[in-house]
């Protein structure tokens, strides 16, 4: 089983939950099963093309997959995966005192 | 590895106006952090900018290249959202060239940068701090749309941007390392810096170099989106260019950032201590090679945080702060 840390803007499709289980070899497996045990993730995650949405990062451990093997990257007992909203850098908002 | 031994250069040379001496940044070889013998680790100073960062180049590029193709006219009035590193090197560069500047940011950023901007003669244009830099983007936006007298270079879109790095940045490290380099890390923010060079990189040397985008995991508190569609992609990235793409959270930017200054003697910003800490797996996982990785700026304005001579995790706002 691999674990999936949700962002904020995603868990209440979730039950709120900030890390949640789930099986697959693939990243592909993995977000299908976790779209079917939380079929309101399916819209926020994949486009219609079943394609990532755009605005959605997903990480293996801390590698973006879109740059590894996609959907397609394997996944293996130990791994995590961190699914994050897209923000670029550069300071976007402020130090906050 | 066939790089030249280290020597002593002349004088970086002379310039007729402080504009033109930006780049010709000096590599410095990291030996203490490098994990193997073989490996050799390289940081790019782009502190050594006259504003101290890396948008030095950028912001030059930006209004040359604005210049070159008659966008602007002198005396025209220069506008862009930007409370960072970008905007402070606009504002020197646009008070060199004879160029009102009006930035656009929010309404709670550090006095540091308030006060680096206004000595530079920037006006500032203030957004409510509570839209963050989307706000300051639409404001700005707005701004330009009522007055067709200012012009907005808008970094995020703009090709000046990867250019200053594909003409300058990459073509320094290839002339200074003879061509030997085997992976490349940057810091991955309008993307500027990682598109110029990897283009410019994978054209010269082709496989041979890895590219390696450094990406910071922006804490919890800062995620204020209501959905994934509120995210943002700079128009410039090219996934496609990049090898890895590897997160650093906040603290492990921070922890990498002292490292930098406790092993290294190297003062540098937030981002660059998150980018070393990358450039250092990528060199564990070689056998040989050089690994040339960017210091954005220096660690001037990061100062007051205290995160240089604090325990990591007495660092206040750790996780709410956007350090890069």
């Amino acid at each position: 089983m691999a674990t999936i840390r949700i962002p904020p803007v995603l868990r209440p499709s979730v039950g709120g939950e900030r890390e949640v289980e789930a099986d697959g070899a693939t990243v592909g497996d993995v977000l299908s099963n976790l779209v079917e045990a939380h079929p309101a993730t399916r819209d926020q995650l994949f486009g219609e093309d079943g394609d990532l949405n755009r605005y959605v990062n997903v990480y293996l451990n801390d590698e973006d997959v879109r740059v590894l093997d996609g959907l397609a990257t394997v996944v293996t007992e130990a791994d995590s995966l961190v699914i994050l909203p897209a923000m670029a850098g550069g300071a976007r908002t402020s130090l906050q005192r | 590895m066939a790089v030249p031994p280290i020597e002593r250069r002349p004088c970086a040379g002379r310039y007729t106006d402080l504009v033109d001496s930006i780049g010709n940044t000096p590599l410095i070889e990291l030996k203490r952090l490098s994990p193997k013998p073989g490996v050799r680790i390289w940081a790019k100073l782009e502190s050594m900018n006259p504003t101290g960062s890396i948008k030095d180049r950028v912001a030059k590029s930006l209004i040359e290249n604005a210049e070159e193709k008659g966008l602007i006219s002198p005396g025209q009035t220069i506008l862009e959202p930007t409370s960072g590193n970008t905007g402070i090197s606009l504002a020197m560069i646009c008070a060199r060239k004879g160029y009102p500047l009006k930035v656009v940011m929010p309404d709670n950023v550090t006095p540091e940068r308030t006060e680096l901007l206004k000595m530079y003669g920037a006006e500032i244009v203030y957004s409510p701090g509570d839209q963050g830099s989307n706000g300051a983007v639409a404001m700005a936006l707005e701004m330009a749309a009522e007055n067709a007298d200012y012009y907005m270079p808008y970094q995020y879109g703009n090709e000046a941007n990867p250019r200053a790095h594909y003409e300058g940045t990459a073509v320094e490290i290839l002339d200074e390392l003879d061509g030997n380099v085997d992976a490349f890390v940057a810091g991955l923010g309008t993307g500027g810096t990682l598109m110029g060079v990897a283009r410019r990189f994978k054209e010269e040397l082709g496989d041979r170099v890895t590219i390696v985008a450094a990406e910071p995991m922006q804490g919890e508190p800062v995620q204020g989106l209501r959905s994934l569609d509120d995210g943002f992609i700079p128009p410039i990235i090219d996934l496609s260019l990049l090898d890895r793409k590897i997160f650093v959270t906040n603290r492990d930017a921070v922890v990498w950032t002292r490292r930098l200054l406790d092993e290294e003697g190297l003062f540098a910003g937030v981002s660059s201590g998150a980018i070393a800490r990358v450039a250092v797996r990528i060199a564990s996982e070689m056998d040989e090679g050089n690994v040339v990785f960017i210091v954005c700026d220096d660690g001037w304005k990061y100062l007051s945080s205290g995160l240089y001579t604090l325990p990591v995790d007495e660092v206040e706002n750790l996780e709410s702060t956007v350090w890069w």
